[in-house]
């Protein structure tokens, strides 16, 4: 097709002269604004090649006249943070939990970095804060599997529960059901029995029936009133709170299988400030009793 | 409107492929409009994982980008570049008619083993280049033929000059070609499995994943759009393009730069600083180069801003021009390291990705399946031109929702994750930060929802309008003072 430059009649702007299924260019310039955009894009963009790390060569590259470097950068940030945490740590990491306890500014502190640690290491499991779930202690109620005090949560938290560790919490309840100890009529009567003990709706005929059973092989971790014991984490059977849910069919099953969740330890995975902290904040949730 | 039905040489053109890939971009367009609403709703509500493994997030997320960006986007682009090479260079398509219906099925094969690769847990673990090797090289051979195909299109045109969308469709194919040949770069542990090992390794394979990734978004939602975009828009407005220079000057420095930003998605990793320097400068210096078709495209609009009123069509393609500005500004703001620092990782980023997938690509599919379909059926127009308008006001509230949403959380997670309090202890542990998303997640879905009833309101209106019906309806009116008097 021959060149055919034409004026357009809208915009008084000549056309190249294309025309392609119909369509036509018109020949207006570069838009001014637009084009000094761009140089100044440019010419910002090499003047940052020169303050910062930018032309490579074959071993190394350009350092840039500010000697920015990313790795020196996020070093700086993590040792302002740091040098701000410094001296309660220090203090923390000397003092006893008791102290910590006992002094206000100490207490905030620890309080403070336990829920980050708390919620980043814990909260998995047992919930955000500590609510628990089935199968998980709920930490932020009196009940204590393994105690309550200071001391006690330290040792959890350092050691865990179940891990085969010798230091870990660890207890195994019989397998009534599953190993055959008891037949199932005799564990359908403890769970009644169990049921009594907490208060709940029962038949009082079944739970009769089983209360030699109870004392023969129950009480002795249990407590002759499903008072429990913390020194083996046998869990309370006479109040409301369960681990694995306290309805019939639910007891019945824990009585069969015996059941018992294993918490890591974290003496390997947390520092010893941390560590205390961790025990100061979950005290503060439910601890003391 | 002036349409050419036939080359120069009197051969006709090859549409009934055009025809086909219509069809299926359509298709494809809803099926990853419901699969991101799904996975959308996952995200603020887990239990519709529903405990199979083809179903979680990770599985059915590659799905859905896959069938947006590959399936719905490549469907149409490629089916459009058909159109337009054939038009704007009076010949009918290389290769003829088996070409094409090659292009059309080996591409939808492709597609397909894809699909099911990644709802049975096949996956290279490459974002946008998921496919295992079978199927990467099966689209090796399609592409080449597509390449093939219109490269010799171009050589027999009839034009003395080739078009600017030609110019735009050309680097779309070869470069997506290579960057498709290097980041596939895997060797398969055995001839019979699915399984296979990227030769490239640490930030190296990294670098190159995201030089891939970033350039799929320059080189194939962009330039291949701009393409469909240099052709549709001109058509629809019947107006002159704005600026032949423009169009010159944007074309190279849009290639040159483009292919250099992608290490501003590793901003603040292993990979060397003088990398990201690069990729951030070069980000920035994208920004004018991404505008040139922004004015190329606006600006043809002179004299004929007033169709905007009452051409719901056209209306797509602008308003999608307009979304490209704003996220081609979005994106060199977000390469600056310092804004990166706190955008990197957040939902900002699935924000900003989506200002470009909802508003730029598939408005301007929209735009130009509406302007396609009654050209390609030979009808007079749309079956309605009112459900057009719906359509379109429906979507657009969608996208405000999914972006506005996005902003808000993303900046917000990212304020959080790096809170601290004044203890020096962090404010906030991530679990904190992903409760507190929530009520983003929702609206984000519902955006999503608004979407799929545009598509489906659109899906309606084009097979009505293929089927050759036509909605009895007053025409939409315009509302400029005085114009019923004009007329």
């Amino acid at each position: 097709m021959p060149t055919k430059i034409e004026k357009d009649a809208v915009t008084g702007t000549d056309t190249t002269g294309h025309e392609w299924d119909g369509i036509k260019e018109l020949n207006t310039p570069l838009p001014k604004w637009w084009l000094y955009i761009l140089y100044a894009t440019v010419i910002w963009g090499v003047g940052y090649m020169i303050a910062y790390p930018a032309w490579p060569g074959l071993r190394s590259h350009t350092d840039g006249l500010l000697g920015y470097n990313s790795r020196a950068d996020l070093a700086e940030t993590m040792a302002m943070h740091e040098k701000r945490r410094a001296p309660r740590l220090d203090r923390i990491r000397a003092a006893s939990l008791e102290d910590i306890r006992g002094n206000a500014d100490l207490l905030r502190f620890a309080i403070a970095g336990g829920r980050v640690a708390f919620a980043e290491n814990c909260a998995g499991c047992h919930g955000a804060g500590g609510a628990g779930a089935k199968g998980f202690p709920n930490l932020a109620d009196d009940d204590w599997l393994w105690g309550g005090t200071l001391a006690e949560i330290q040792a959890t938290i350092q050691h865990g529960v179940r891990t085969g560790d010798d230091k870990a919490r660890a207890s195994q309840m019989p397998r009534f059901g599953a190993d055959g100890l008891l037949k199932p009529g005799e564990i359908a009567d403890l769970a009644e029995y169990v049921l009594a003990l907490s208060g709940q709706a029962h038949d009082a005929d079944a739970a009769k029936r089983a209360q030699g059973g109870y004392a023969d092989q129950c009480a002795s971790c249990h407590g002759d009133k499903g008072q429990g014991n913390r020194e083996v984490g046998a869990p309370r059977l006479d109040d409301r709170i369960w681990l694995y849910g306290g309805d019939r069919a639910a007891i019945a099953r824990s009585i069969a299988e015996a059941r018992g969740g294993v918490m890591p330890g974290w003496t390997e995975r947390l520092d010893a400030a941390t560590l205390k902290m961790l025990a100061v904040y979950v005290h503060a949730l439910g601890g003391g009793l | 409107m002036t349409l050419a039905t036939a080359s120069r040489d009197g051969s006709p053109y090859i549409d009934d492929v055009v025809r086909a890939f219509v069809i299926a971009t359509i298709f494809w367009g809803v099926v990853a409009f419901l699969a991101g609403t799904f996975i959308a709703l996952q995200l603020a509500f887990p239990v519709l994982n529903l405990g199979l493994e083809w179903t979680t997030f990770g599985r059915l997320r590659p799905l859905h980008t896959s069938a947006a960006i590959f399936a719905f986007g490549g469907s149409g682009l490629i089916g459009s570049s058909l159109f337009i090479v054939q038009r704007t260079c009076r010949a009918s398509l290389f290769g003829g008619r088996p070409v094409g219906w090659f292009i059309f099925w080996g591409y939808q094969f492709f597609i397909v083993i894809a699909a099911l690769g990644y709802v049975l847990g096949i996956t290279q673990s490459k974002e946008y280049a998921e496919p295992e090797w079978y199927a990467d090289l099966w689209l090796t051979v399609v592409w080449v033929v597509y390449l093939v195909a219109f490269l010799g299109t171009l050589i027999k045109r009839e034009e003395p000059h080739i078009y600017v969308a030609n110019w735009f469709l050309l680097a779309f194919i070869v470069t997506v070609a290579m960057l498709h040949l290097v980041n596939n770069a895997f060797v398969p542990v055995s001839f019979f499995g699915a399984k296979s090992y990227v030769v490239w390794s640490g930030v190296r394979d990294a670098m190159i994943q995201w030089w891939y990734a970033h350039n799929a978004v320059g080189f194939f939602l962009t330039a291949g759009f701009l393409g469909m975009m240099y052709y549709f828009i001109p058509k629809r407005a019947q107006r002159p393009v704005y600026s032949y220079r423009l169009s010159i000057v944007h074309f190279w420095s849009l290639i040159f730069l483009y292919i250099w930003a992608g290490p501003h998605h590793l901003h603040y990793t292993a990979l060397p600083d003088w990398a990201q320097t690069l990729g951030m400068t070069f980000s920035v210096m994208l920004w004018m180069p991404s505008w040139g078709g922004m004015i190329n495209g606006l600006m043809t609009l002179s004299g004929a801003w007033d169709r905007l009123r009452t051409d719901p069509g056209l209306r797509f393609s602008v308003t999608a021009v307009g979304f490209y500005g704003m996220s081609t500004f979005e994106g060199p703001v977000m390469s600056i390291k310092a804004v990166n620092a706190l955008s990197h990782y957040t939902d900002w980023t699935v924000g900003h990705v989506h200002s470009g997938a909802l508003g730029w690509v598939a408005f301007i599919i929209f735009g130009t399946l509406y302007y396609l379909v009654p050209v390609l059926w030979k009808r007079e127009r749309v079956y309605s031109e009112r459900l057009i308008g719906w359509h379109y006001w429906i979507a657009t509230a969608g996208i405000v929702l999914y972006i506005t949403a996005m902003w808000v959380s993303g900046i917000m997670q990212g304020l959080m994750w790096r809170a601290y309090d004044e203890l020096g202890f962090l404010q906030y542990a991530f679990v904190e930060t992903v409760a507190a998303m929530f009520p983003y997640y929702v609206i984000r879905a519902m955006g999503g929802v608004l979407f799929v009833i545009g598509a489906l309101i659109m899906t309606y209106n084009l097979w009505k309008t293929m089927r050759g019906e036509l909605r009895r309806e007053a025409a939409i009116p315009d509302y400029r003072p005085g114009a019923a008097l004009a007329r």
